[in-house]
């Protein structure tokens, strides 16, 4: 089985889009991405999950599968956070594995801060109890009530901070938001589309001038 | 590149690269003036920006320690990052939008036209817009503006298009793509725009005025610049009569060095200009240089500011393109029916996808947030930025709680909006969500100020030397050859985006300073 290790610094290379207003459009190359072992001797959790294949993020990755092991959290932990970040910015179209990220980020954080470690254990453990047991499995608005309801502590300023980089600041997110980023390397979009809105009528030339293309 | 003596006390040193340091250096060196560039980032260029918003920010953007105080939004959720700017050659011009808009006759005179207003500390500029006309020319032909000089206006991009459509049926006038300092056709060796959409994170095609690439070789192909990168100065020293004398920095290794100077230019932005004055307190002024006034580092201003972002039923694609070219202004004059001073002006502004989940509502959690980013391809966005009030108590002081890399105390940036910038953020919210309810828009949405870019006033000028530190020159009241040469020296604020003022004065200055030190007089 082929699996996807999680990481925020994957180089995917989007190709270009064409000159319309379409965000459903252009394929992305597969790309060969070193797969990662399990090792027996680290690690105490392991999330895995599944992107739905057909989906214009599947295109990212060379298989549908992916798997984030952890260096401190447990699987049930890792699931609390994922979990977590879903209720706090819910999208329908982001798979598990951008939430993934977040655990990712969040695991690695506790990994190299004690105090950060502790805050992020308790916090779970401590949501998970006022869940009764598994946070996880609780309906979508038990959890939203029960995260209202920690608001002002610090493991719910650090979970909902992280998610601000975690969940929008990677590829998956840029593709499903339509947001291609660096445009420099295709030659910007003065031949691809920086005008192309055809729902509004064009401004005249006194307040949009042609573009320069000598 | 010059190369001057430490010891050599014949030089002008200018501490900061931006738009006003970055020019008085070319304009000094140009007249045959040793100049010593002090600039406390590194060197970057086109080719080394990053079009990446998160890794262009720590590659650009000023991240010593910073503390916050006030009732302003930042001081909550930003309480680290009080400003936007930039340590890095060429400042806070790398990250500019290029907005370059002229102030307006009457913004010079806000005492005068608006007359006392309870907890603004309102004063008359010492300089008119007549007296700045031919300076406001010159930093035009420099910069290359569009719509100024037979240079054409930037070609609209789609979140022009929106907000085009929006104002004109809202009955707008004023309406076109900007006087940008960004290329809209090859000139001055540099090249056209791309329309490539990362304005904020350096712009690399080299379209966008930054002193980075055009002051800063200018001055150097003179032979008369030493330009330090990576050079901190933590304090500006002065000989027995009290005339500035030396400046103390940091290199790139953490040494300290001295290095001395016949005349010291500060140009750190309205932070850390005033906070260099403070840090550099002796015992003959014990309540830091050039502040016999009291008002170094009072009259903190910020422009009132604020964004809407509209989504709509049809793509948008806000991030195409370059992100200012866009302007409302028939909001930008002083029109005291609408319930309160001054004016403010609507200006196209895109985020990429990771800032816009940091900026749009910081804190934000839930369904709401969620159904904006699901929008974004959707979203079109302007910013608002007008004249805010000055007030005394808005401040930058020595945080002696906090110390930054070099032990110094950090600054503390006090702010507390004016009733009049609510009323005109409030006014400004309405109409920019009428703009683009006239669009078709399917909501609006208020984003909050983010930390400021446009700071201002800390140093102000004024006719008189016991309300204000510096001259119509810039030149300190209390030591002749100590300027203030960046935003820190603006009376008030004014509505435009303030680096064609700045430049403007930094051009203005150089003429005085060489014109003083050919008399001898500094």
């Amino acid at each position: 089985m082929r699996t996807i290790p999680i990481a925020t610094d994957l180089t995917i290379t989007l190709v270009d889009e064409s000159n319309d207003c379409s965000t459903e459009n252009g394929e992305v190359p597969k790309l060969d991405i070193p797969l990662t072992r399990r090792s027996l001797l680290r690690g105490s959790g392991l999330l895995m999950g599944t992107i739905a294949a057909g989906s214009s993020l599947a295109l990212l990755a060379p298989s549908t599968v992916w798997a984030l092991e952890l260096k401190i959290l447990t699987s049930a932990q890792g699931e609390t956070l994922l979990k977590m970040g879903r209720t706090l910015y819910p999208h329908k179209r982001l798979p598990d594995a951008v939430y993934a990220i977040l655990v990712k980020d969040l695991d690695a954080k506790a990994a190299g801060d004690q105090s950060a470690a502790k805050i992020l254990k308790e916090g779970i453990d401590s949501l998970d109890k006022a869940a009764g047991g598994t946070f996880s499995k609780l309906s979508e608005k038990k959890r939203k009530e029960l995260i209202k309801g920690i608001e002002t502590q610090p493991f719910f300023a650090m979970v909902r901070g992280q998610c601000i980089t975690s969940l929008y600041d990677n590829d998956m997110a840029y593709k499903t938001f339509g947001y291609p980023g660096s445009a420099w390397e295709k030659g910007g979009y003065i031949t691809r589309g920086f005008q192309d809105l055809k729902w509004l009528p064009a401004p005249p030339a006194s307040a949009s001038p042609a573009p320069y293309l000598g | 590149m010059a190369k001057f003596d430490f010891n050599d006390d014949s030089a002008v040193v200018i501490i900061g690269s931006g738009a006003g340091g970055g020019t008085l250096a070319n304009e000094l060196c140009q007249k045959g003036i040793k100049v010593i560039v002090l600039e406390a980032g590194s060197l970057q260029s086109p080719n080394t920006f990053i079009n990446d918003e998160w890794k262009s920010f720590g590659q650009l953007a000023w991240l010593d320690a910073r503390t916050t105080s006030g009732s302003w939004r930042i001081a909550k959720d930003f309480a680290g990052l009080p400003a936007w700017i930039c340590k890095t050659v060429g400042g806070s011009t790398t990250h500019w939008a290029g907005a370059s808009i002229r102030f307006q006759e009457h913004e010079f005179k806000v005492r005068t036209h608006y007359g006392q207003i309870d907890g603004a500390n309102l004063m008359d500029w010492p300089l008119t817009l007549q007296e700045l006309e031919p300076w406001y020319a010159k930093a035009e032909d420099k910069m290359g503006v569009t719509r100024t000089n037979g240079i054409p206006g930037l070609p609209g991009n789609n979140n022009f298009k929106v907000m085009y459509a929006g104002a004109k049926k809202l009955g707008y006038k004023e309406v076109h793509t900007g006087n940008m300092a960004i290329n809209s056709q090859p000139r001055h060796n540099r090249g056209r725009c791309m329309q490539l959409g990362f304005c904020f994170q350096g712009c690399k095609s080299g379209a966008k005025w930054s002193t980075l690439y055009t002051e800063l070789p200018a001055a150097e192909s003179t032979g008369n610049l030493d330009l330090r990168p990576e050079s901190h100065v933590v304090r500006i020293e002065h000989d027995d009569a009290g005339k500035a004398s030396a400046v103390i920095y940091h290199d790139k290794s953490g040494k300290q060095i001295r290095q001395k100077a016949r005349i010291v230019c500060v140009a750190g932005n309205s932070i850390e200009t005033p906070r260099l004055l403070l840090l550099s307190a002796s015992n003959m002024f014990k309540d830091g240089l050039a502040n016999s006034s009291g008002q170094v580092g009072r009259n903190y201003m910020r422009h009132m500011t604020g964004s809407v972002y509209a989504a709509f039923k049809e793509p948008v694609h806000m991030y195409r393109g370059t992100t200012m070219a866009g302007i409302i202004q028939d909001e930008a004059g002083h029109n005291p029916k609408r319930g309160f001073a001054g004016g403010y002006e609507m200006e196209t502004l895109s985020l990429g996808v990771p800032f816009m989940a940091a900026f749009l509502d910081p804190g934000a959690w839930g369904e709401e947030f969620s159904w904006w980013m699901d929008r974004y391809a959707y979203t079109a966005g302007m910013w608002l930025v007008g004249e805010d009030m000055p007030r005394e108590t808005n401040r930058v002081t020595l945080n002696d709680k906090v110390k930054d890399q070099y032990g110094n105390p950090v600054p503390n940036v006090h702010f507390d909006d004016h009733p009049n910038d609510i009323a005109m953020r409030n006014h400004a919210f309405a109409q920019g969500e009428k703009v683009y309810k006239a669009a078709g828009a399917v909501k609006t949405f208020r984003t909050p100020p983010y930390p400021s870019t446009h700071n201002l006033g800390t140093c102000r000028m004024g006719a008189d030397r016991s309300s204000s530190v510096c001259n119509k020159y810039g030149q300190t009241h209390d030591i002749a050859n100590l300027f203030i040469s960046d935003g820190s020296q603006f009376t008030t604020g004014g509505a435009e985006n303030p680096t064609l003022t700045i430049v403007s004065l930094a051009i203005r200055q150089a003429d005085y300073i060489s014109k003083q030190m050919s008399a001898r007089a500094i």
